[in-house]
């Protein structure tokens, strides 16, 4: 396999809170290779956003903290350079689009001149040369009449409209890593599969590699070729997805398969129960020793409850680590 | 089909006048529902999916009278909703109960939940008032939370035990018809699953009719018997979960099931996958013909001109479109 573009080791991201230290990220090893989308799911709270906060480095410092590891960016370590040379990979080498662009786009400002202003701050050149090019990426995101739309507020656009807006925006820099941080939430499945479309088209144009964040396994089936499953801020699985979505290893990513009712196209008359994955997340600064989804597992042993699983190879780049899969290494 | 029809709506009409500046009588309205019609039988599960903004959450609190009606008629088992007022409306509100989307926002932070859960009862005289204390904790137990937690406040529970509180508090005044609009919407896939589960255990136990809104085609495939898919409040196809889903008529309905991303290798490769382009358009004073007109791949002259209207193509399954045949066949099959 190539050499990885970007390669999370180790990372512990640490939160004070009034409980006492939760330990919001463990031991996370992610690695990016070149022209991939890698997908990762996990339920709600389980470190998502943490992780590409990381990544970018804008962990909110107090409270929390990256506390361990590296996260190196052709090699240079990211979380030891200065933050000037951070703020020179942000939004350039590496660039992020958020859940809900209305937060994320200056309401006073046109949008050409929100994407013209990145350009001119990242790569300087005339106002009218970057005015250009803020115009040339609202087209290539597929905004009609852009050097009319260029013109208007973000209040003026549509939801869909305004998650092209950040997409060119995110774009306008040519960045070589594109985290996208559910970016299709708060917009409806025919807008989704539109913004959905983009982004693959965009990152066969550019060969940006492409980390898309969500809770949505059909999601991941249709964008990643890789996926990383996360719960209670660790890796449980991860590998690529046609693998997992066939045969997921462990007991948390079996559950977040079944407990989907999944869109098929010649539904049966009978209905069986979904996959319930009883209980709830535990509070982080409540994880004990052992696997964090034991108490949740229909399989845990005496083991799981004691020592944290370590990781497995169980197939051509599929990890897992759970207990229930002996450890034969690679 | 002999089965008993417990909700019926009539070419209801909700439309919202847009604030106007002075004295003038608005000229605008929002046609957020515009002459639907649909049964619910019985002991079913009636579902309503289709684009934001596309009159669902407007048609059920049309059917619990919480919004003004404009026009038509609702019926529940014999009595004419819309029609009722004042203490007699009061009376009726037992029979038709509302699971919101937030499990949050829905919850008095300030009551403890065997209260919320009990206030309906005391609301609608719901049984003797010696009894309310066991069947509270019979509804807790039906739900899946113990009877200790009666005591604790909203803000103690999680998201999906904050639901099931939103459930048992629906169901205290033993209700014919449950509406659920977007019930596990903001809640986790593993958490929808229990709720999912349990509004079906429940429905088999007590026999409860529910309207069911979502914008989640795998969630309401799977929940729900019937489906009506809406677009610019009006419904554009309806039929039974087997037919709807195996042979969709209408462009729209197709194109939603195209956009749904898939685990399913077989869904996600059909080559006649369709894409919608731009937005829905706005439903102030909507233009004449059929509403997907601006963005139907099959449109022609005919559509913008004339509405096109609900008709049954076979059994339980109806569409409106010009370029459906009356044998069943959609457009997007003839290209
Ligand atoms: N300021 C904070 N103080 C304490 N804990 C925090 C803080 N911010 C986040 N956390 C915790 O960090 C964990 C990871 O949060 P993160 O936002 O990464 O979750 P996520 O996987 O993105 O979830 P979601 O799907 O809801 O977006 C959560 O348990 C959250 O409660
Ligand atoms: N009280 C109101 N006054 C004016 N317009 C309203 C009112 N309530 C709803 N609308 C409008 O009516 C239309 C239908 O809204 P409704 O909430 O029924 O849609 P929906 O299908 O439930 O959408 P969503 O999927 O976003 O929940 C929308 O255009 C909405 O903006
Ligand atoms: S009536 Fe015309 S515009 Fe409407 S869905 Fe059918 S083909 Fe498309
Ligand atoms: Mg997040
Ligand atoms: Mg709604």
């Amino acid at each position: 396999m190539a050499e990885p573009l970007l390669e999370i080791k180790d990372l512990r991201v640490e939160f004070d809170t009034r409980d006492g230290v939760a330990t919001v990220i463990d031991g996370l090893d992610i690695s990016l290779y070149p022209g991939e989308i890698l997908g990762i799911v996990g339920e709600s709270g389980c470190g998502k956003s943490m992780t590409a906060l990381s990544i970018m480095r804008l962990v909110p410092v107090p409270p929390g903290r990256i506390a361990k590891g590296t996260i190196r960016l052709d090699g240079e370590d990211l979380l030891q350079v200065s933050e000037k040379r951070m703020r020179g990979v942000r939004g350039n080498a590496i660039s992020m689009i958020f859940q809900e662009p209305m937060t994320s786009l200056n309401p006073v400002f046109s949008v050409g001149d929100q994407i013209a202003e990145t350009i001119l701050l990242h790569e300087g050149g005339s106002k009218r040369a970057a005015w250009q090019r803020a115009v040339e990426m609202l087209d290539a995101v597929g905004i009609p009449v852009p050097e009319v739309r260029a013109r208007e507020y973000p209040h003026q656009m549509s939801g869909g409209m305004r998650q092209r807006v950040m997409i060119a925006m995110a774009l306008a820099c040519q960045p070589r890593v594109l985290i996208a941080d559910e970016p299709t939430t708060a917009l409806d499945v025919t807008v989704q599969a539109q913004i959905f479309d983009l982004l693959k088209d965009l990152q066969k144009k550019t060969g940006a590699v492409i980390v898309l964040i969500t809770h949505d396994m059909g999601a991941i089936a249709e964008m990643a070729q890789r996926v990383v499953v996360m719960y209670a801020g660790r890796k449980v699985e991860d590998g690529p997805v046609d693998e997992i979505l066939t045969n997921p290893k462990h007991p948390y990513t079996t559950g977040l398969i079944g407990c989907v009712p999944h869109l098929s196209a010649d539904p049966s008359e009978e209905r069986v129960p979904l996959t319930d994955i009883p209980g709830v997340v535990p509070p982080m600064t409540r994880l004990g020793q052992g696997c964090p989804f034991a108490p949740r597992c229909s399989e845990a042993m005496d083991k799981c409850r004691l020592e944290m699983p370590t990781q497995s190879v169980v197939g051509e780049d599929h990890r897992v680590s759970c207990w229930l899969i002996e450890n034969d290494g690679p | 089909m002999t089965e008993e029809t417990l909700l019926s709506i009539e070419n209801l009409k909700v439309h919202f006048p847009l604030k106007t500046r002075g004295f003038s009588a608005p000229k605008s309205f929002v046609h957020a529902v515009d002459g639907i019609d649909l049964k619910i039988a019985k002991g079913k599960t009636f579902g309503i999916v289709g684009e934001s903004g596309s009159g669902k959450t407007t048609t059920a609190l049309a059917v619990m009278r919480l919004v003004p009606i404009t026009s038509g008629a609702i019926t529940l088992g014999d009595q004419r909703l819309d029609r009722l007022e004042g203490e007699e409306l009061r009376r009726a509100r037992r029979h038709m109960q509302i699971i919101f989307q937030d499990p949050y926002s829905s919850l008095n932070p300030r009551v403890r939940a065997g209260a919320i859960v009990r206030e309906p009862m005391d609301l609608m005289d719901v049984g003797e008032k010696s009894e309310r204390e066991d069947l509270v904790a019979e509804l807790f137990r039906q739900v899946g939370l113990r009877p200790e937690q009666q005591a604790l406040f909203p803000h103690q529970f999680s998201g999906g035990q904050r639901q099931r509180i939103g459930v048992a508090r629906a169901l205290a005044s033993q209700p014919d018809l449950v509406v659920c609009d977007e019930p596990v919407s903001a809640l986790d896939v593993a958490i929808q699953a229990q709720i999912i589960n349990l509004l079906r255990k429940l429905q088999a136990e007590l026999g409860l009719t529910y309207l069911f809104i979502s914008h989640d085609l795998g969630v309401v495939q799977y929940i729900c018997d019937d489906i009506a898919v809406m677009y610019l409040g009006k419904i554009v196809e309806m039929g039974d979960r087997i037919s709807l889903f195996k042979e969709p008529l209408h462009p729209y309905t197709w194109a939603l099931l195209s956009a749904v991303p898939s685990a399913d290798p077989a869904l996600r490769d059909r080559a006649d996958r369709i894409r919608l382009q731009g937005d829905p358009p706005s439903p102030i004073d909507p233009p004449p013909g059929c509403g997907f007109a601006s963005r139907c791949p099959f449109s022609q002259a005919l559509c913008t001109m004339e509405a096109p209207q609900l008709r049954t193509i076979r059994t339980g399954h109806s569409v409106a479109c010009h370029f459906v045949s009356d044998d069943g066949v959609p457009p997007q099959r003839k290209i």
